[in-house]
């Protein structure tokens, strides 16, 4: 089972656990992306993530199938939040089901760092004295 | 022909809007379509990399632009 979204509002981490969660799993492997309070010691405010809505949720969906091609696990859930994130509040939520526990890391492992890669997803950090889109600059 | 293109992140304070509208010559490729912009917009010089969509797709350079093609400019991803 494969489950994609990308929402505006709060991300329902236990509600991702449970989409998973199935007879067959004996491990569940969870990655919560949270917004952190310093970058480059630099006090950050807040968070605006932004999202090429039908591209972005066609890769995740892609990185979903990806792993249950080259794991041998049974659900997986990628949520993504997107507009203005306070510090602490969660960015995406990755909840991978599988029947034993190393399927299940490596798989939420590969999802997070591909996302971060290939899907249109960007966020700008405000900080007191401006605002940066993340990456965009070498 | 008119091609409108969408823009995120960065690419849309660059653009300073979120859509454009461009007039590219009919056969452009994505890589014609880079030449154009890093022309009208030098400031795309500047991005660590961008790459072009194609209709919900990554394109590679030699993909032929169309009419009602839906094209973005993607900038450095950034989610998580």
């Amino acid at each position: 089972m494969i489950d994609i979204q990308i929402s505006s509002s709060p991300l329902n981490i236990s509600a991702c656990i449970e989409k998973v969660s199935s007879p067959e799993s004996g491990g569940i492997d969870v990655f919560i992306g949270k917004i952190r309070n310093v970058t480059a010691d630099k006090k950050v405010l807040r968070l605006e993530y932004e999202a090429y809505e039908s591209m972005a949720l066609k890769e995740m969906h892609k990185i979903a199938d990806e792993a249950l091609r080259k794991w041998p696990v049974e659900n997986i859930v990628i949520h993504h939040r997107t507009g203005v994130l306070q510090i602490g509040e969660a960015a995406v939520v990755i909840a991978v089901a599988a029947p034993h526990r190393d399927a299940a890391f490596e798989a939420c492992r590969f999802a997070i760092d591909t996302l971060k890669e290939t899907v249109p997803i960007w966020k700008k950090e405000i900080f007191e004295d401006g605002e940066v889109w993340v990456a965009a600059h070498p | 022909m008119k091609i409108t293109l969408l823009a995120f992140g960065i690419v849309k304070d660059i653009f300073g809007n979120r859509k454009i509208e461009i007039e590219l010559p009919e056969q452009s490729t994505t890589a014609d379509l880079k030449v154009l912009l890093d022309s009208q917009y030098p400031a795309l010089q500047q991005l660590a990399v961008y790459r072009i969509a194609v209709n919900d797709e990554y394109s590679s350079e030699d993909v032929i632009i169309k009419e009602g093609d839906e094209v973005a400019i993607i900038p450095p991803v950034s989610g998580g």
